[in-house]
């Protein structure tokens, strides 16, 4: 459904991603893992098309999507939940699932999954009113994904959803995006906590320094004793 | 008592053009996070629109005002396109200097076309004088507030109120997550620039029918002063830019008439001095709390 081929990315003189290929197929969780810049996010940056790669194509359902520019790969349903979730905290819960909605015309459609985004964050209803500002961490990233979840995704990817997030959250994010993932989206997660991610992830790519050293299905990475020692702590 | 009336009613009614003017100045800043020095010089392409229109061509005052508000608009627009985008990604100051070469320009070809003599500009408003209390209110005057008014609260609703508006709020606050919404940022960009002229051309319209003298260069101390209160409001927030606009109207023309009609702008530009030092990002700036 979306292959990245021989990804090269720049910031300025600095090669942050040298060689990176992986591929999601239909329905999958893949989890992306790796330390604090080991290029992560510049990745994802590059698939929502926020930032141009000097080299490498970006594949969705068989288009070449690379030199497609962020707003209008929106409308092909891949839809990104960026690290510290970026909400627009002058506007309120409700104005924020609005601006989710941006490219859709549809208003039946978009009530309805308004409830249905409600339905599943109920925080997000008793708080529709609050600028998303005034929201707690926990708070803020459910209303990032419920935005996300307003634009339709086919492909939803999530930039580091457990950061600084309490233990109990996390679980509760997570399980979450295992809820997301069987209702029919594909799903790219982007993950410094390993051993959440790869609890749920059908299979994993692990990034070291702009370069991709180990893949395999989440089962086999969280028992390899090198993914242990170096991401899950021994 | 009079006299105070009479000055407070000559402050409120600059400062709405300054409102008017200094709204375009912090739409664009809180879009694009610049500071539009070209600003200014729309004011005075529209003034010589609106001159060219009625003295040249003796069209209707009405469709006049159109002509005008649509080619500043447009101008505001094709000067973003050629001169700012192509900077979208250099540094701040790079993107300044280039500002400040377009107002240059503008006032260059104009002084080429028009020659640096001042033109008188024609009258278009044609509302009577009203007496209020011993004190009369000129027809301008009501004229500038009412419109001016209008413009704001319409403004107002729009960027609260419409799809439109409400996607020019994300960009400001963040045009990267607002990208990962849809949103073209680069259309909200010439929308603001848009509005931004259309309203100075308005302003420029009012403006020359209270002081009806326009040459290339009435642009600066206009755009700059508006400017001023953009900063004293809080550039960026656009209710800032209205208040910042009427207490520098008024304190210029109290200070014309009271203190000195010499030292007036010094006293003016000690205001953006004093608020500089009390409240750096403005009067109605907010200290953003965000938590991660």
């Amino acid at each position: 459904m979306l292959k990245v081929n021989n990804l090269k990315v720049n910031y300025g003189m600095i090669e942050a991603i040298k060689d990176v290929s992986f591929e999601i197929n239909q329905g999958e969780i893949i989890a992306l893992i790796g330390a604090n810049g080991a290029g992560k996010t510049t990745i994802m940056h590059a698939i929502s098309g926020l930032i141009k790669p000097v080299s490498g194509s970006i594949m969705l359902n068989g288009q070449d999507i690379t030199k497609i520019q962020a707003h209008e790969i929106v409308r092909k349903h891949l839809i990104q939940v960026p690290e510290r979730r970026r909400v627009f905290a002058s506007q309120s819960v409700e104005e924020n699932l609005q601006l989710g909605a941006f490219t859709r015309k549809d208003k039946v459609e978009i009530a309805k999954d308004m409830e249905m985004v409600y339905a599943r964050f109920p925080r997000l209803k008793e708080r529709y009113k609050q600028l998303a500002g005034t929201l707690s961490g926990g708070e803020q990233q459910m209303l990032a994904m419920g935005r996300a979840l307003m634009s339709k995704p086919e492909i939803l990817i999530l930039d580091e959803p457990s950061m600084g997030l309490a233990p109990l959250l996390v679980a509760e994010i997570f399980s979450i995006i295992k809820d997301i993932n069987k209702s029919g989206t594909t799903v790219l997660l982007v993950e410094q906590n390993a051993k959440m991610a790869l609890k749920i992830a059908d299979r994993a790519y692990v990034l070291e320094t702009g370069n991709i050293v180990v893949t395999g299905t989440g089962e086999e990475l969280i028992n390899s004793d090198e993914i242990k020692k170096a991401y899950l702590g021994g | 008592m009079e006299l105070f009336l009479m000055q407070l009613l000559n402050g409120i009614n600059i400062g709405a053009i300054y409102a008017l003017i200094a709204l375009g100045y912090t739409m664009v800043y809180g879009i694009a996070k610049l500071i539009n020095f070209a600003h200014g010089e729309i004011i005075m392409v529209g003034s010589y629109t609106m001159f060219i229109c009625i003295a040249t061509f003796d069209l209707p005052v009405v469709l006049s005002i159109i002509i005008t508000i649509l080619a500043c608009a447009l101008l505001g627009v094709v000067i973003e396109k050629l001169a700012y985008k192509p900077l979208r990604n250099a540094s701040r100051i790079s993107l300044l200097i280039t500002a400040i070469g377009m107002s240059y320009l503008l006032q260059s070809v104009f002084q080429l076309i028009f020659s640096a003599n001042s033109k008188t500009f024609p009258q278009v408003i044609n509302v009577s004088n009203v007496e209020i209390f011993n004190v009369t209110v000129s027809g301008n005057q009501i004229v500038t507030l009412f419109v001016a008014i209008f413009l704001m609260i319409v403004l107002d609703l729009f960027v609260r109120k419409t799809k439109t508006g409400k996607s020019m709020r994300a960009v400001s606050e963040d045009s990267g997550a607002a990208q990962l919404m849809g949103i073209n940022v680069n259309r909200t960009i010439s929308i603001t620039f848009s509005i931004g002229s259309a309203l100075a051309a308005v302003a420029g319209i009012l403006y020359s029918s209270s002081y009806p003298l326009i040459n290339p260069f009435m642009g600066s101390t206009i755009g700059i002063k508006a400017f001023t209160a953009a900063v004293i409001g809080g550039i960026g927030i656009i209710p800032g830019a209205v208040l910042g606009g009427f207490i520098l109207g008024i304190i210029e023309s109290l200070s014309k008439a009271y203190i000195s009609s010499q030292l007036y702008d010094a006293i003016v530009f000690s205001t953006l001095i004093l608020t500089l030092v009390f409240k750096p990002s403005g009067l109605l700036a907010k200290h953003k709390k965000e938590k991660v």
